[in-house]
């Protein structure tokens, strides 16, 4: 999938990604009094907003919601993973436009670029839920060692979000509709995934189709360990993390055959 | 070390009929291609030995640019490829990639690592790339506060702040004050001193004819001349003033030297030469002699306004002197088919010792791009020598009046 010549590649380019990554996290703030600040506000005034707009509706279907911060917690252990996947895909399919100017005019391994993607989104979502395991531990509701069993789910959603960022960035190239389609497709996945709303307030039917839906076992997982204590349904997660490599995969070979005229197309 | 081979090389863009035929292409494999193929870039192969200066010159659009990304590996070649030994640095778009929010230090680091240096290295350099740069606190300040030039040098001076064995420079250089366009050309002949191998691309006849062994002309994607770079820039001036029903003619001089004359050829120079204060014929001159330059111009057909050019180059084709009649305010009218002009210019030669040569211009006025009759490079050749006048240096004679005063 990653070739010997692209590790080193990436090897000899490290001070560049590493660079990048700070730079951007630099000069997202750099001109803002709060600073870092408001990386940590945006997503808060989010859950905010849902808290109070659905907390009253859904407290009672939420099962086994003894603690009043339950639909709270549920709704973070949602949101934040899924902004971390929604983060990737998003910048993941404009990285290649965005950085036409660079692509064009300089040369050097092009395959930093999804990792530079990859290591900011990473970034921004450890800030917040480093913050939101701290809510966790004050208010009591940590899971203790369970807690780790969301490693493997999130690495596994982390290659979804990268096999669709490469298939996505790349043909987004060639074809500028792919974008604008990703875009309008994500906020419907939202909507779609048992985020903000529990999963047991779908109809039978509806639920059954949830099978289908890759990232409700992964959402599922964070809402079953860090709300319930529960392990994470595993049998549900291995098909995601075959799907998750299979698109990485061909992520990596579109972007390896492709790679040459992308810069020509640019 | 320090090697460019560039076999066969290649580039065609893909061109689509509609959007949907891309698409098409990608989901029916087995139905064939549906692009057409526009070359610009074709069969292109030469190499650059081990600290050889290769000057790379052609119009707009011959693929020169094309070319130097091919070499840098930023476009994939169509056909053939670039092999290169030794570490490279180009200095195709300085400034690339700056963030504008960012000081000049920070994006002298960034530069670095797009390089691919690590920070520590770029840490190390940081002293001399600061020292090279010479912009003072603005190097700490955001570089939208920055001109033009000063972004310029931090990034010449990031590009440049290891000796690289293979220089890859584009136009980049005509940028920027005229002081740190000397500092950086100094730099780049430093590097050469030192065995660095230079590939240049630029319109500048200077800048080829000063720095580089070789040139290389591209016209149309294809690889036109290689040679000597006076040649090759002459050839080039020459292919720039012929556009339409012109031939370029090479002409073997004496001495070896490659003449070109090009033109439509309703006048040509029939005789030209060098006299000194006697009316003796010479081709050795002695520093600041009075001498005439003597030139004959043959017309072939009538015509209605003849002005007559000349200009003195040293034995790297740099400009030394030039004038014209349109600039003495002397052209001719009304030429006869047949009529013969002789033009006298009188000046003191004061020129420094070494070889020098004269080409001619007959044109209609004062550029030879609208009615070029005659261009002909290297018309004469003549040496000036230092026989009365104690040694100097230099390309030309400016003897000082000496006063010194000790207190």
């Amino acid at each position: 999938m990653i070739s010997p010549l692209m590790l080193r590649g990436l090897w000899a380019y490290r001070g560049f990604v590493l660079g990048s990554v700070k730079r951007e996290f630099q000069s997202k703030y750099a001109n803002a009094i709060l600073g870092a600040v408001w990386s940590v506000l945006s997503p808060l005034a989010m859950i905010l907003v849902y808290t109070v707009i659905f907390s009253e509706v859904m407290r009672t279907k939420l099962p086994g919601a003894e603690s009043g911060f339950a639909y709270s917690i549920y709704l973070c252990a949602g949101i934040l993973t899924w902004g971390l996947f929604a983060e990737i895909v998003a910048r993941g399919q404009n990285m290649f436009i965005e950085q036409a100017n660079l692509i064009k005019k300089i040369s050097f391994p092009r395959i930093c670029l999804p990792l530079i993607v990859v290591l900011n989104a990473l970034v921004n979502f450890g800030i917040i839920f480093c913050l939101f395991v701290v809510f966790l531990i004050a208010t009591g509701n940590f899971p203790g060692l369970m807690f780790f069993s969301l490693l493997p789910v999130l690495l596994v959603q982390v290659l979804l979000a990268i096999g669709l960022a490469m298939i996505a960035g790349v043909l987004n190239v060639f074809f500028r509709d792919v974008g604008q389609f990703v875009t309008i497709a994500m906020q419907f996945w939202f909507w779609l995934t048992p985020i903000v709303y529990p999963a047991t307030i779908l109809p039978p039917e509806v639920r059954a189709l949830m099978g289908w839906n890759p990232m409700a076992p992964l959402i599922g997982a964070y809402q079953a360990v860090l709300v319930h204590g529960a392990s994470p349904d595993w049998a549900a997660i291995w098909p995601v993390a075959l799907l998750a490599l299979l698109l990485c995969v061909f992520g990596m070979r579109l972007f390896r055959k492709r790679a040459g005229e992308m810069v020509d197309e640019l | 070390m320090g090697t460019i081979t560039v076999s066969g090389l290649g580039k065609a863009y893909k061109t689509y009929p509609t959007r949907i035929s891309r698409l098409a292409e990608w989901m029916l494999p087995l139905r064939g291609p549906r692009h057409t193929l526009k070359w610009v870039l074709r069969d292109v192969s030469f190499q650059v030995a081990p600290g050889e200066a290769v000057g790379l010159i052609g119009i707009n659009g011959a693929g020169k640019s094309t070319l130097l990304k091919l070499i840098t590996g930023t476009t994939q070649p169509t056909t053939g490829g670039v092999a290169m030994q030794g570490s490279v640095a180009a200095l195709l778009e300085l400034g690339m990639g700056f963030h504008p929010d960012f000081t000049g230090r920070q994006n002298a680091y960034m530069a670095g690592q797009l390089l691919g240096m690590t920070a520590d290295e770029i840490t190390a350099l940081m002293p001399q790339i600061e020292a090279f740069a010479d912009i003072g606190e603005y190097m700490d300040q955001p570089v939208r506060v920055y001109s033009s030039g000063m972004q310029m040098r931090v990034a010449f001076s990031v590009a440049t702040a290891r000796r690289p064995d293979i220089l890859i420079v584009d136009e980049a250089l005509s940028v920027g004050d005229a002081y740190f366009q000397h500092k950086s050309f100094d730099r780049i002949r430093q590097f050469r001193k030192q065995g660095t191998t230079l590939l240049l691309v630029s319109h500048d006849k200077q800048a080829i004819q000063s720095v580089c062994d070789r040139a290389i002309l591209l016209d149309g994607g294809r690889l036109a001349r290689e040679g000597k770079p006076e040649e090759i820039m002459d050839y080039y001036n020459a292919m720039i003033a012929e556009r339409e029903n012109e031939t370029v003619r090479l002409q073997e001089a004496a001495g070896g030297k490659v003449q070109t004359v090009s033109g439509t050829g309703e006048a040509t120079v029939a005789d030209i030469a060098l006299f000194d204060e006697s009316g003796e014929r010479v081709e050795v001159v002695d520093v600041g002699s009075p001498v005439t330059l003597e030139i004959k111009v043959r017309a072939h057909a009538p015509i209605p306004r003849m002005v007559l050019g000349y200009m003195i180059k040293d034995r790297l084709g740099q400009p030394m002197y030039g004038t014209n009649t349109h600039l003495k305010e002397l052209p001719l009218s009304d030429i006869q088919a047949g009529e013969d002009v002789v033009y006298r210019f009188a000046f003191p030669m004061n020129l420094g010792p070494g070889t020098y040569s004269v080409a001619t211009a007959i044109v209609s006025t004062e550029t030879h791009l609208v009615n070029n009759y005659e261009w002909r490079d290297l018309a004469l050749v003549f040496t000036v020598m230092n026989m009365r006048r104690p040694h100097f240096e230099g390309s030309a004679w400016l003897d000082p009046a000496v006063d010194i005063q000790r207190t």
